[in-house]
């Protein structure tokens, strides 16, 4: 177990590589380790921001729901509303329309029994006439009688 | 291989590589154990430092591919297998070491990995790599560069560098000595402090590099004494538990290694 100059060069060959490994290994390596635990950190940020937007989410869109639920049921009743009003206008119309129609129908019904009555009373007065004249055909004189008749017909 | 007697086989399998200068001034490998033992401080164990200088590239060369395909999204599975590695290494150092100093975490980063591969060496079959060698005309080899005192020394000594430095940079010279001297006792007692802070200072290197290699040289001892003593069909019935339980010494050892350098870089930037 003899000591030499193993010793220095065991020595020297050591300071060599731990500059070596200070300067070309090590750095590189840790850095790329550092690095990765940033990104672990940085991604479990992430995850529990992500957590906390989806919380928030979660009550916004059962804000959004409530109000949409909301807005549906007012747009609902004055839809009802609307709809009844437009019933009670429909009835209305239909009511005085109805109302015109039989009013109409009244004049017009009116109208042909004062024609069917004239009509009539014509005829009857024609026929009494034409039977006032056949009873009468010689003892009357045509054209003193007309006058009567025409006036008896104006009466009728 | 001079594998004659159990004995020399496994004084064979303990002689390192060694290029040095002989007692003669001329420069050449020794081809024997007495001849490196001659040779004295002005020799290289050239197996020692080929295979942890390789090792050392091999860690490199991997992690560098690595850093440079570094994919934050998509991880593949070398790339989840070394974040892993440098994670441990990255949480040892922020668990016990509060400073900045950008030099902590590769260093360990370094030392773990590098003792690691060099343990790991430890459970390749003892006469694989060295057979192969001798085949090619290389006497000695041996490849577990952490069985080898100089290679354990060399690192914690490089710590223990580092110790004194920043011990000095960051409480300056007068702190670092009032540290040494003004400790345990107070002013009073300051040769008894002295020599108490000298030695635990001294401990540390010594501690570091020889656990590490106590462990190992005791380890690769044991798989050279089943390979030396028991017949080649037998060898495994010792061998494969060892090699198991070795698998929990050598990344303990590397990560002993690391710890205690963390630890004492770490004391020597508090100020007590």
């Amino acid at each position: 177990m003899s000591i030499n100059l193993t010793l220095f060069g065991q020595a020297i060959s050591l300071f060599i590589f731990v500059w070596f490994c200070m300067k070309y290994v090590w750095p590189p390596i840790i850095n790329a380790l550092h690095e990765r635990e940033k990104r672990i950190a940085d991604g479990l940020a992430a995850a529990d921001a992500g957590q906390d937007k989806l919380v928030e989410a979660d009550q916004r869109l059962v804000e959004l729901v409530d109000e949409g639920k909301q807005k549906a049921n007012e747009i609902i009743v004055q839809a009802q509303k609307r709809g009844d009003e437009i019933l009670e206008e429909a009835k209305h119309t239909a009511r005085e329309e109805g109302e015109r129609l039989i009013e109409a129908a009244h004049a017009e019904i009116e109208r042909e029994r004062t024609q069917a009555r004239d009509q009539l009373r014509q005829e009857v007065a024609t026929l009494a006439l034409a039977g006032a004249e056949r009873i009468l055909m010689r003892e009357v004189d045509k054209n003193a009688h007309d006058k009567i008749l025409a006036g008896i017909g104006a009466d009728l | 291989m001079a594998a004659n007697t159990p004995g020399d086989y496994i004084r064979h399998h303990l002689q390192n590589l060694t290029y040095g200068r002989h007692p003669d001034g001329s420069w050449g490998f020794a081809h024997s154990a007495g001849e490196a033992a001659d040779m004295g401080f002005m020799a290289v164990h050239v197996d020692t430092l080929f295979w942890s200088v390789l090792l050392g590239g091999l860690f490199l060369w991997l992690f560098r591919r690595v850093a440079v395909s570094i994919s934050v999204d998509e991880p593949g599975r070398l790339q989840s297998c070394i974040e892993v590695i440098v994670e441990m290494v990255d949480n040892s150092v922020k668990e016990t070491f509060h400073g900045t100093n950008p030099l902590i975490a590769p260093l360990a980063l370094t030392l773990f990995v590098w003792v690691f591969l060099m343990n790991f060496m430890d459970l390749i079959p003892v006469d694989f790599i060295p057979h192969a060698s001798y085949l090619l005309g290389i006497e000695y080899m041996k490849v577990v560069p952490t069985t080898d005192v100089n290679a354990t020394f060399g690192l914690a000594f490089s710590v223990f560098f580092l110790m004194i430095y920043y011990s000095i940079k960051v409480k300056g010279v007068g702190g670092f000595f009032g540290e040494l001297a003004f400790h345990p006792f107070g002013k009073a007692l300051l040769p008894v402090n002295l020599v108490l802070e000298l030695v635990s200072l001294f401990a540390k290197p010594l501690s570091l590099s020889l656990r590490l290699f106590g462990n190992l040289f005791a380890g690769e001892l044991i798989f050279i004494l089943i390979a030396a003593l028991l017949p080649f069909w037998a060898q495994w019935t010792l061998s494969v538990p060892w090699a198991i339980f070795h698998i929990l010494v050598i990344t303990l050892q590397a990560y002993i290694f690391m710890m205690l350098t963390i630890v004492y870089l770490s004391m020597s930037h508090e100020t007590h």
